[in-house]
């Protein structure tokens, strides 16, 4: 980003690359997924590199609202120096708090999740499936985020995502406004659960297993990390796949 | 003729009327401990959510059994309650079925609609009590339903099948009397339902029959004064407050956490920026989060008074499925145990809130709040629109903020929030380095 404004070129969009995009192994994968589709299709944007800090989602979560703010005005103070408009991200936790939470502290913005991006994306014919790709005729099982789902009422746009691969879509018992939370929102991402008789995110790839899917498609790195672990936990790694729908969308685009 | 039953009917009725009235009084009172909160914006969506959610019970059909069960039941409520009006002007008056001469056959028509609901609400009501205590029904059985939340649930179940006797009864030894030419008394179209259990009185003299008669019309009208003044204490309470809760329901995005203003003009000040109330002398310096429910608003309080223990909410909570303590219902159930033991402390001279004792800690642990993932599902789930999360939310701020109690793995992330930006212990510089292996791609 600040390359961009130093040349004086505005960015059609704000990829906001959250801290799981950045540092986690695994979800890195989705970040350069999501990149290389924006490079192909030709959309202009931006990052903000290390200028990004966390959104303060689990701060504020876990209780500590001082903890939150300061991360959200920083980020704030950040977005609003580059006159942000349009920010999107592939994370929903990210995609609530700074479309939510954030215009209470002087941050408006729009803000779109990448599988709303990618839907506008595929609807436009910007991008063009193959069809027949990696995916076509297997069983697709997607995991409703809450933090897309309840919490902002987003259930078809990935829904759509998917069905533009040629996939069957096979729904978990507990889906949409249903759905069963993954066990890591709310900041349980960052602690051990409590004392119980099982981890949700066993019942939950329980759940998913149970559709007979091929893979489990995602929207959120916290999903992915709670869904991948379950489908170890249950020595499925080889025969059932999670991802992320971006990377979905560019193995099929073959970029 | 004696005017005595009209007196003893007036009294009843006074009674009946000023206990309510001081119960209502009582439990605003209550509900007002909470702190004040303006939610009177969109009122025509909340109107809107008021009638579907409320009037409709639009979330009710997510579990379709129950559900079509318990708009008998709701219906029944509300058209039985047209009849009462007629009982109610008959024992002021001392008429009989004062409404009979008026309608016509519409009357009988509509007793015999009346006998119907009434037949509806016998079968739903022993459904509920079978599901309850015969299939125990999971949410019906978890820790926080024992002792009086199942008495209660069972007690309502079991009046509602009493009063629905006695409205049978009475029209079946009142046709009976009817049939015999009794003074008073007006045959109808025949009362389909009330004409089975007819030959259980037909040997019975006139004068039993009208003892039976009056005996089964008192007891209904009583009963349902009795029944009123009961709902009061009871969960049941959700029968009146589901319009208001709805009302007064959240209408921004579920995800939404509402920020603490007192909290951002501390943070501008630490950040050396422009406060928008920096000229006015700061307020007075409450709690950060809820430790007690006069922390909490008065719509959590509310929503806990209209909660009826139905725990869709607990079905539905990721923790409580996975054998944590955490259950949505519970917390519910704690804020109004709490607020009632505030509020009975209060009027009998009491101390109240000072009583050493304090919502979190006393009825909800932290062990509880620490196990829920703001997943919302409570929320999604309830009938009437309660928020348990944002109690729960509260409290974690409390906590948080207040105690510096959270668990150490919170602290860590919280620790590494503050010195590198990112809940994990990155360096901050490191943040764009997932560029680099596009970068190499792309430029091969």
């Amino acid at each position: 980003m600040a390359e961009m404004a130093a040349s004086g070129k505005s960015p059609e969009i704000l990829f906001w690359v959250g801290c799981a995009g950045s540092f986690d192994d695994r979800y890195k994968a989705v970040t350069q997924a999501f990149v290389k589709i924006l490079n192909k299709v030709g959309v202009s944007f931006a990052v903000l590199g290390p200028e990004e800090a966390c959104t303060g989602d689990p701060a504020r979560r876990a209780g500590n609202e001082f903890l939150f703010q300061m991360q959200a005005v920083a980020n704030i103070q950040v977005m609003n120096g580059y006159e942000v408009k349009k920010v999107v991200t592939a994370c929903p936790h990210c995609f609530n708090t700074i479309k939510n939470e954030y215009p209470a502290l002087g941050g408006n913005y729009e803000v779109i999740h990448h599988s709303q991006f990618l839907q506008q994306l595929i609807n436009d014919g910007k991008i063009v499936l193959q069809g027949g790709g990696a995916f076509k005729g297997k069983k697709i099982t997607f995991h409703d985020s809450c933090y897309l789902g309840r919490a902002n009422d987003v259930y078809e746009a990935p829904r759509e995502v998917i069905k533009a691969l040629d996939v069957e879509l096979v729904e978990m018992k507990r889906c949409r406004t249903k759905g069963l939370c993954c066990g890591a929102g709310g900041a349980q991402m960052f602690k051990e659960p409590e004392n119980g008789k099982k981890d949700i995110n066993i019942e939950r790839t329980e759940e998913a297993l149970a559709t007979g899917a091929n893979a489990i498609a995602v929207g959120c790195p916290f999903c992915l990390t709670m869904m991948s672990d379950g489908v170890k936990n249950k020595e499925k790694e080889h025969d059932v796949k999670v991802y992320d729908l971006a990377e979905m969308i560019a193995k099929d685009m073959g970029v | 003729m004696s005017i005595l039953p009209q007196l003893a009917f007036l009294l009843v009725f006074a009674i009946a009327g000023f206990i309510i009235y001081k119960r209502v009084s009582y439990l605003k009172r209550n509900i007002f401990l909470g702190k004040g909160e303006t939610r009177n914006d969109q009122p025509e969506k909340r109107w809107k959510t008021m009638l579907l959610v409320a009037l409709g019970q639009q979330k009710m059909f997510k579990r379709i059994i129950p559900a079509f069960l318990h708009l008998l039941i709701y219906v029944a409520f509300i058209i039985i309650n047209l009849e009462v009006l007629e009982f109610i002007i008959d024992g002021i008056t001392g008429s009989h079925r004062i409404f009979a001469p008026f309608l016509g056959a519409v009357y009988g028509i509509s007793m015999n609609i009346f006998e119907f609901l009434a037949i509806a609400v016998l079968v739903s009501c022993v459904a509920f009590l079978i599901r309850r205590n015969v299939m125990k029904v999971e949410r019906f059985t978890k820790p926080e339903m024992k002792g009086w939340p199942a008495l209660d649930a069972n007690l309502i179940l079991i009046i509602e099948i009493i009063l629905m006797f006695a409205i049978l009864t009475m029209n079946a030894t009142d046709q009976i009397l009817a049939s015999r030419g009794v003074e008073k008394y007006l045959l109808l179209d025949g009362l389909f339902f009330s004409g089975f259990i007819q030959p259980l009185f037909v040997g019975m003299s006139d004068a039993t029959l009208v003892f039976i008669e009056r005996f089964a019309w008192w007891f209904h009208i009583v009963g349902i004064l009795a029944f009123a003044v009961y709902i009061t204490y009871s969960k049941h309470l959700h029968i009146f407050l589901a319009f208001p809760n709805t009302w007064y329901s959240n209408l921004k995005p579920k995800g939404e956490i509402n920020n603490m203003p007192e909290v951002t003009n501390e943070v501008n000040m630490m950040l050396g920026m422009a406060t928008e109330s920096s000229a006015e002398p700061p307020a007075e310096i409450g709690r950060f989060g809820a430790k007690d429910v006069n922390d909490l608003t008065w719509v959590n309080v509310m929503n806990a008074y209209s909660c009826t223990e139905c725990g869709r909410c607990t079905a539905e909570c990721p923790a409580n499925l996975t054998g944590k303590k955490l259950s949505p219902r519970k917390i519910m159930m704690d804020v109004r145990d709490r607020a009632e033991e505030v509020g009975k402390s209060l009027d009998a001279g009491g101390p109240g809130f000072e009583d050493g004792k304090s919502l979190l800690g006393d009825y909800i642990t932290k062990e509880e709040i620490n196990a829920c993932t703001t997943c919302n599902a409570c929320v999604e789930a309830c009938p009437v629109n309660i928020d348990p999360l944002s109690i729960i939310l509260q409290l974690r701020r409390y906590v948080a903020m207040e105690e510096s109690g959270t668990p150490a793995q919170w602290n860590a992330m919280f620790q590494n929030m503050e010195t590198s930006f990112s809940p994990w212990k990155f360096p901050p510089t490191d943040r764009f380095n997932w560029a680099d292996q596009v970068k190499n791609e792309e430029t091969k």
